[in-house]
């Protein structure tokens, strides 16, 4: 009879520190939301946390609390429910799980914290460099608890990165500082800010570095890792937590590289994942690729949450442009010699696309991206089509096919 | 010198298929059966089948592969392989002596695939449909069902249109809508039936460019041989179907099946 490989999972070390941390990222947002002298900002996952982080707001990222309904698989619980508000099946199911949830009163975070509700904002702080769906997000719940909304509208799919968009920006992120200002009761330091994005330029580069051990044979990560290990650089920047946590777990993949500890058992095959993580699938996803002795090495997502170019000499400048050169907000061209540079750098044998349905702007399989990277870069592609949250978009044997017989084409050399 | 065969099962969303091989390739069985719930004892029933068409023991058959979406469920086979991989091994298997790089296009019951071959019959990329039923056996079903008209009619009647009808959307359920419409406009079922299957050849070359030789399997073009002419005119080129083209699925896990069982006799 055909048996499956048992997979023995390596649990990564550091991932008790990385629990402890984001419980207490959580339970501050939420007792600062208790706290008459304490102020809740939320923000967009790449929004102008330091600016935020600045002026003393504890931050909570909706996108985060998204992912996590994603993750346990009640994200389609709610999708149904933001449906019948009025928000497509269409759109960002971040955007329906989350505001669904909060239309029933419920969040994960009170089963996993104890928080009995997400920690009600006093401002909102979105940036549609990512994409226009934050803005509405945003929008949703700023009615809902009668709060301001700022944002940064940015340029968007740049080709070349010009002075003019990094100005129009950096224009925009100096706006904020008087109603943030306001809001906060603080005073803008500009020591205060240097500081911050300081710390965030550096948790950015250990993050990187992070990443950049899976360019080792056999790679000590994967894309899965990475996906749950992101949480830090996606909602800590700007704090020291974020830049100690990235330095153990930098040790530890250093280690593992040092001992020859691959991430899955005789890797045979390294993957680039382009897209969304398919957040309810992650295990079983993780486990098939292991199985077929495949590593998902590297990812545009992960790979997200580098900012090169903070500078804490020239902070509204430095995040206006780490936040505008962002892949997702660039031209096909860009994108395209972005990945065929990952293939290069992390010796990647094929691609996988995953197009998801309810997100556009994080699916890169729409403007015939695959065949290109394909024919010119000479390296097969697959195109799975899946979402991030909305699983009634995913087909669990046809996606189970498509990868088996990706791996088998690659067998065939 | 002691016989031997080799054998494959595909079991597919709609029907189960096997087929077994001598060591020269040669079919000397094969049997299709309507997939049902339990799929184990289905397995073994359309294996069987084919065993006693074949007239061979179950001892003589020497490795077994098992593929379509339930392979996972032929507790008596050796492996497993996808069948992307069977369909492209049991289509270059007929026309490998075409020399040339090769497009297979497989309708399925419920998923279309588009194979891309070189000359060596070496993957160079593939497709699966998305996940609705537009352009699969699953849409003709439905059509078959909406018109009152058994589905093993569907062919000679599409043979009798008199016109090539435009069936606009792709979605199944909007398309029967569409169907209703034309009948009540006054459109002959022949020419109804003519329109879904010119549909199922839109969703087709719309997944991928065909290029070198086209070859078409599964059970859809095996029962309606009147889609392969319609993708023919399409594309203004011969469309080679296959002897059986339902069972090359299985065919493609018997040949690989003959290729696992000697390399492993190589390595001793």
């Amino acid at each position: 009879m055909p048996t499956k490989v048992k997979i023995t999972r390596k649990e990564i070390k550091a991932t008790s520190l990385f629990k402890k941390i984001m419980a207490e990222h959580f339970l501050e947002a939420d007792s600062a939301s208790k706290d008459p002298n304490q102020k809740v900002a939320w923000c967009t996952s790449v929004g102008p946390a330091e600016l935020l982080t600045a002026f003393g707001f504890k931050l909570y990222f909706p996108e985060n609390h998204a992912a996590i309904l994603g993750s346990v698989r009640t994200a389609n619980d709610y999708i149904p429910i933001a449906n019948a508000a009025g928000y497509s099946p269409d759109i960002c199911s971040y955007l329906t799980s989350d505001i669904g949830a909060y239309i029933k009163r419920e969040t994960p975070l009170n089963k996993i914290y104890n928080i009995e509700s997400m920690p009600k904002p006093d401002v909102l702080v979105y940036n549609t460099n990512q994409c226009r769906d934050v803005q509405e997000w945003f929008s949703y719940y700023a009615r809902e608890f009668n709060a301001p909304l700022v944002g940064v509208n940015a340029p968007k799919a740049i080709d070349v990165l010009e002075e003019h968009h990094i100005n129009d920006v950096d224009d925009q992120l100096r706006a904020m500082i008087e109603p943030l200002e306001k809001i906060s009761g603080n005073r803008y330091e500009p020591e205060t800010l240097s500081e911050v994005v300081r710390l965030s330029l550096e948790a950015s580069t250990l993050w990187r570095e992070v990443l950049d051990t899976a360019a080792n044979i056999p790679s000590p990560l994967t894309f899965f890792d990475g996906s749950i290990h992101m949480g830090p650089i996606v909602v800590m920047r700007g704090l020291q937590t974020a830049v100690d946590y990235y330095k153990i777990l930098k040790d530890e993949m250093e280690e593992r590289v040092k001992n020859g500890i691959a991430a899955v058992d005789n890797e045979k095959f390294r993957l680039y994942w382009d897209g969304m993580p398919i957040w309810g699938k992650l295990r079983a996803l993780s486990e098939q690729f292991a199985r077929l002795n495949a590593c998902v090495v590297a990812s545009t997502y992960c790979n997200s949450w580098i900012f090169d170019s903070f500078d804490p000499d020239n902070p509204f400048y430095g995040m206006a442009k780490a936040y505008t050169e962002i892949f997702i907000n660039r031209s096909e061209r860009v994108k395209e010699e972005y990945i065929a540079e990952m293939v290069k750098k992390f010796k990647i044998d094929g691609v996988i696309f995953h197009d998801s349905k309810t997100c556009p702007s994080n699916s890169n399989a729409r403007y015939g991206m695959p065949a290109r990277i394909r024919d010119i870069f000479g390296i097969p592609t697959l195109i799975i089509s899946g979402d991030l949250n909305d699983l009634r978009c995913y087909s669990e044997e046809q996606t189970k096919t498509n990868i088996e017989a990706f791996i088998e084409q690659l067998e065939e050399g | 010198m002691e016989k031997i065969y080799f054998g494959g099962v595909d079991v597919g969303a709609s029907t189960t298929k096997a087929a077994l091989i001598d060591n020269s390739e040669y079919i000397i069985g094969s049997s299709v059966k309507k997939t049902t719930t339990n799929l184990e004892d289905l397995a073994k029933k359309v294996f069987d089948e084919a065993l006693n068409s074949s007239k061979i023991l179950r001892e003589e058959v020497r490795y077994i592969i098992a593929t379509g979406y339930g392979r996972e469920n032929v507790n008596f086979a050796n492996e497993m392989k996808t069948e992307i991989i069977c369909h492209s091994k049991g289509s270059y298997h007929y026309f490998k002596d075409l020399n040339s790089s090769m497009a297979v296009v497989d309708i399925g019951g419920q998923d279309n695939k588009v194979i891309k071959l070189d000359k060596n019959g070496k993957i160079l990329n593939f497709k699966m449909n998305r996940k609705c039923a537009a352009g699969t056996g699953a849409f003709l079903e439905e059509i078959a069902y909406k018109l009152d008209v058994p589905l093993e009619n569907l062919n000679d009647l599409a043979t009798k249109a008199t016109k090539d009808l435009e069936l606009g959307s792709y979605c199944t359920v909007f398309t029967s809508t569409e169907i209703l419409e034309n009948i009540k406009a006054g459109e002959t079922k022949e020419n109804v039936i003519k329109g879904a299957f010119i549909s199922v050849v839109k969703r087709i070359v719309e997944m991928e460019s065909l290029e070198g030789v086209v070859v078409m399997t599964g059970g859809v073009i095996a029962h309606n041989p009147e889609i392969g002419k319609i993708l023919e005119k399409q594309l203004n080129v011969k469309v080679h179907i296959p002897p059986n083209p339902q069972i090359i699925g299985a065919l493609g896990a018997s040949l690989i099946a003959k290729e696992k069982f000697n390399n492993q006799m190589n390595q001793g």
